[in-house]
């Protein structure tokens, strides 16, 4: 028997009281060797930033394992490793938010193939009556990159919105809602 | 995504179900829908398991009436139900986000210029894990309605907003709970933006006599249905 599922409904302008939590940015801790630090704005339909979004991001270990309650570890106890692999950051008044996170290695697809190393990005915003998911791919990682699945189901003029740029060693990732260069999002 | 057509009833999918991104009565979509189509992936791709929440849930944390030194001002109440998934399975250990307006309707966000007081005595937010039978259970107060700039003398009705991780990547949820006889609820375009009659009500909680607690608080309850590891149609019951 199935149950009819309970509709989305927007995350509003006020989440801050209740969904931030400290250093929700710090998937590793800063300072760790390899970390890497992502930054970038939510922008709409107009260019303009977004500032009371969310974004989460839910990653693999660089063995490419999700880590999950099912690992044993549950939740209640003592704090957790810093490298849960799922960190939370709101948007400033410029629309711009950041995390420090360690790269995730190559994921097995569900077909057996090989996904390249990326992030998985959730947007909350107000406006938005359902979250939105979205990919962070590895600028330097062109040859796998080239054969992972899912970048090769989004039409190539699009693929580059899913692909971070390394500026100085930072990258760079824009989440573009609406517009001339929107982002690719998933249905979930 | 599943097109639903065998089986007996008439089968919709899941994705008919959830407000449109674009709902143009409220405003706050119009530049912020996605014009362009999702993309969708096979089946699967979504289906790794839910992250480990990264911060310790305290024993206190539902009670959103005792964060302070004295009782927040306001109708104490009980909010109650049980996380499924699609198969009417209990969620058991998963977490449980809740945030919301004091009974003034008024957050404890900066943001937030509704010239309604602040009350000291509460901050609005609190967390809890389901038990072995998949029931969550929040103490708090009842939230007040508030205005908000969407249209002239837009009101939203009282909610709390409520954030579920579930079993997978694709069961997160983030939704809002409504309380039963707000004489609001027609008139608001977030919760009418959900395309059927069923699936607004789902939203609504119900007046559960039998968890009020006499001389101290009534209970509402609501269930929460996520989604679970496949795409699976289901029956519409409209």
């Amino acid at each position: 028997m199935t149950a009819p599922l309970t509709p989305s409904q927007t995350v509003g302008p006020f989440f801050g009281v209740g969904l931030p939590f400290e250093r929700g940015e710090q998937i590793a801790t800063p300072g760790l060797a390899g970390v890497i630090r992502i930054e970038g704005q939510v922008l709409d339909g107009n260019g303009d930033p977004v500032p009371d979004a969310l974004l989460e991001i839910w990653q693999a270990d660089d063995q490419g394992r999700y880590r999950t309650i099912a690992d044993g570890e549950g939740t209640r106890g003592k704090s957790r490793d810093p490298s849960t692999g799922f960190g939370r950051c709101r948007t400033d008044s410029e629309g711009a938010f950041s995390f420090l996170t360690l790269r995730p290695g190559a994921t097995p697809a569900p077909d057996g193939r090989v996904q390249a190393p990326h992030l998985n990005i959730t947007v909350f915003a107000r406006g938005l009556l359902r979250h939105l998911v979205t990919r962070l791919y590895f600028p330097d990682e062109t040859a796998a990159n080239a054969t992972d699945p899912v970048l090769n189901l989004v039409e190539p003029a699009r693929r580059e919105t899913l692909i971070a740029r390394n500026c100085g060693g930072v990258l760079h990732f824009d989440v573009r809602l609406q517009g001339e260069r929107e982002t690719v999002f998933f249905a979930i | 995504m599943n097109p639903a057509s065998e089986g007996e009833g008439k089968l919709v999918r899941e994705d008919e179900r959830e407000p449109p991104y674009l709902y143009p009565d409220y405003v706050g979509t119009r530049l912020r829908a996605p014009a362009k189509p999702l993309v969708h992936l096979p089946e699967g791709f979504h289906d790794f398991p839910a992250p480990l929440f990264p911060r310790t849930i305290a024993e206190l944390d539902h009670e959103l009436t005792r964060q302070h030194g004295g009782e927040p001002i306001g109708e104490r109440i009980i909010v109650t139900g049980r996380v499924l998934d699609g198969d009417g399975r209990p969620l058991r250990n998963t977490i449980v986000e809740v945030w919301q307006a004091n009974a003034a309707g008024r957050y404890l966000d900066q943001d937030d210029q509704h010239p309604a007081p602040l009350d000291p005595n509460f901050s609005g937010a609190g967390r809890c894990l389901t038990d072995t039978e998949g029931r969550y259970r929040f103490i708090t107060i009842k939230p007040g309605a508030y205005p908000w700039k969407n249209h002239r003398n837009a009101w939203r009705p009282a909610h709390i907003h409520f954030s579920l991780f579930g079993s997978q990547f694709r069961s997160r949820l983030v939704t809002q709970m409504y309380f039963p006889g707000d004489p609001l609820i027609p008139r608001d375009p977030i919760l009418q933006s959900i395309p059927d009659r069923a699936g607004r009500q789902r939203l609504v909680s119900q007046f559960d006599p039998e968890t009020t607690v006499p001389e101290w608080a009534l209970a509402y309850r609501w269930d929460i249905v996520l989604r679970g590891r496949a795409a699976t149609p289901f029956e519409d019951e409209a």
